[in-house]
């Protein structure tokens, strides 16, 4: 059966986020042929609406408003209902950010539907839309269906590929007017701490850190290896639980789960709790002093050897081959 | 302060995962309080120690929850409330458990219910949101600070590393995040008296709910454990050429730089 599928451009910074385009390809397989449709919520975001339908959307629908120009629960849920009410979609898509992980339960709870959260893969089978999700922290996954309500799922960054951008497509972007009446919790203000700008959930590469790294200046040569390879650094719980770094930067079962294209463990010898987080990731590579460290078990590749050695030598040799290349 | 906690029973982090019949095997592993909900139990009584009033915690699921709610009890949490479902769910989903939860609470004026951000097993992290919807009161998730002055809370919410400061007043649900507090280890008094604290047990009956305001909206089809993974490359010689071998196995083998 074909549906009628709605899509959250999410943005950041004035930009969309990449899950966003994963999503759109998402709900082109729930849509079964049916229409994609994205939205857009905030303030001067009409302009974007141009690429979700370079990535498959169809057309677009946007709401502005200047109390849309942050994410808050109440706003983007009044935004997204009146925008659910008009399209009388058969299905929903978000990115499994913080965004989506705190709308998606209310709209949900709202429309007494089903939601499936942190979707890793979307496929129709048997006539089912079937969507794949990890559960204890991907150490097993199940295949789950909405059986009521709305084909409504999160998607997780870096899992579902984004269809190829195609400039020469083009559709409808149409405004909705929305009312947005008071919010009940207001944004005071944003503190910036994910400072070398690469998101954790969304990172291609992330350079961890363990106990190994003995201090919070032993995160420095993580941070330059990083900046090189345009990554994010993370860490283990014994790391933070250390101080060496803030909890926001935690993997593991308590902590983000991750699954980048490369993932480097420095230090880190690779109890459950961390593995939870991180052993779907597409390459491990493995840096430790302990030959016997569990760590080597999910690792591609190991080195075995001092990470304050390992990983300046590491970020030379980057540097070389980024020149080369 | 009339303050409610969800929590949830947990597989520990520590254990191994297997399958039995389709299903989680559950044998012989140990089970602990959710972590998130522990922040959850813990910000519960500071509050409670600021402000005065009354902690009660709340789960769903079986008997064998009681285990969990005793430690919040030795913990400090002044009542608990097991909603026994074993003989009514089957197959329960975040629909079922947050209808049961908002149909248990929506008169008991509660001006502050804690749960952790996200169960580890399920990981969905969607009950939190659904019961504040169903009560229709506004909530926060993945907090961790919580301040309370009369009536207005400000709470800081981790955002992807960042934080923002929001404002917003009771009656309010939040959900923990790590970095809320250090959860205390129940103390030998407070297991102790955690023994006389009232635990009580409802079934769906006692909410006024059939099987059929509960059914899940979801359905689970099937559960596989991830393919295992073959041992990797430890590499060897000097660690100059190590480091060399490595980037070279990345970019050419691996393909991922």
């Amino acid at each position: 059966m074909t549906r009628k599928v709605l899509v959250l451009g999410e943005t950041r910074d004035g930009s969309l986020r990449n899950v966003s385009f994963e999503a759109i390809a998402a709900a082109k397989t729930v849509a079964e042929g049916g229409e994609v449709v994205g939205f857009l919520l905030g303030e001067n975001v009409s302009a974007l609406g141009a690429e979700l339908i370079q990535y498959g959307a169809d057309r677009v629908v946007v709401v502005e408003d200047a109390k849309l120009n942050q994410y808050t629960s109440d706003g983007y849920a009044q935004a997204l209902l009146a925008v659910l009410e008009k399209e009388s979609p058969e299905g929903l898509v978000l990115g499994h950010t913080s965004q989506g992980k705190d709308l998606s339960p209310r709209i949900a709870a709202k429309l007494a539907s089903g939601l499936i959260s942190d979707a890793t893969a979307v496929e129709v089978a048997g006539g089912n839309v079937v969507f794949t999700r990890p559960i204890y922290s991907g150490k097993a996954f199940e295949k789950k269906i909405v059986t009521d309500g709305l084909v409504f799922a999160t998607v997780r960054p870096n899992n579902i590929a984004p269809l190829t951008k195609d400039e020469s497509r083009t559709g409808e972007v149409a405004s909705l007017s929305v009312e947005i009446k008071d919010l009940r919790a207001i944004i005071k203000e944003v503190v910036r701490k994910a400072s070398e700008g690469v998101d954790l959930s969304e990172a291609k590469v992330v350079i961890s850190g363990g106990r190994g790294v003995k201090s919070a200046g032993g995160f420095e040569p993580l941070k330059e290896l990083a900046n090189v390879l345009g990554g994010a650094v993370g860490a283990s719980r014994g790391a933070c639980d250390a101080d060496y770094c803030d909890y926001s930067l935690q993997i593991g079962q308590t902590g983000k789960v991750v699954t980048p294209d490369l993932y480097i463990a420095c230090g880190i010898s690779g109890a459950i709790q961390h593995l939870a987080g991180m052993s779907n990731s597409k390459v491990i590579v493995a840096i430790n002093k302990d030959p016997e460290a569990n760590i080597f078990k999910v690792a591609d590749y190991g080195i075995v050897g001092d990470l304050f050695e390992v990983v300046p030598l590491l970020t030379e040799e980057f540097k070389k081959l980024k020149v080369h290349s | 302060m009339n303050i409610y906690v969800l929590l949830k029973r947990t597989f520990d982090t520590e254990e191994k995962i297997t399958i039995s019949g389709g299903k989680i095997n559950e044998d012989g592993a140990e089970f602990i309080i959710n972590p998130y909900d522990e922040y959850a139990v813990e910000e519960a009584i500071q509050v409670r120690d600021a402000n005065g009033g009354e902690v009660t915690v709340i789960s769903v699921g079986t008997e064998e929850a009681e285990k969990q709610l005793r430690t919040a009890l030795a913990m400090g949490a002044d009542k608990a409330v097991l909603i026994n479902t074993e003989d009514d769910v089957e197959n329960g989903d975040q629909f079922t458990t947050s209808k049961i939860i908002a149909e248990y609470l929506k008169d008991k004026d509660a001006d502050l219910i804690i749960g952790g951000n996200v169960a580890i097993d399920g990981g969905s992290g969607q009950v939190g949101p659904r019961v504040a919807e169903l009560l229709n009161i506004p909530y926060v998730t993945t907090i961790t600070k919580l301040e309370i002055n009369g009536t207005n809370v400000t709470v800081t919410r981790d955002v992807e590393g960042d934080s923002e400061v929001i404002e917003t007043s009771l009656p309010l649900l939040v959900t923990a995040q790590q970095g809320l507090n250090e959860p205390r280890y129940p103390s030998l008094p407070g297991i102790m008296k955690a023994k006389k604290k009232p635990l009580d047990e409802l079934e769906l009956d006692d909410l006024d709910l059939e099987e059929d305001d509960v059914e899940a909206k979801t359905k689970t089809i099937e559960i596989y454990l991830p393919a295992k993974k073959e041992a990797g490359k430890v590499l060897s010689g000097e660690l100059n050429d190590q480091v060399k071998e490595l980037v070279h196995l990345l970019h050419t083998e691996a393909k991922v730089i």
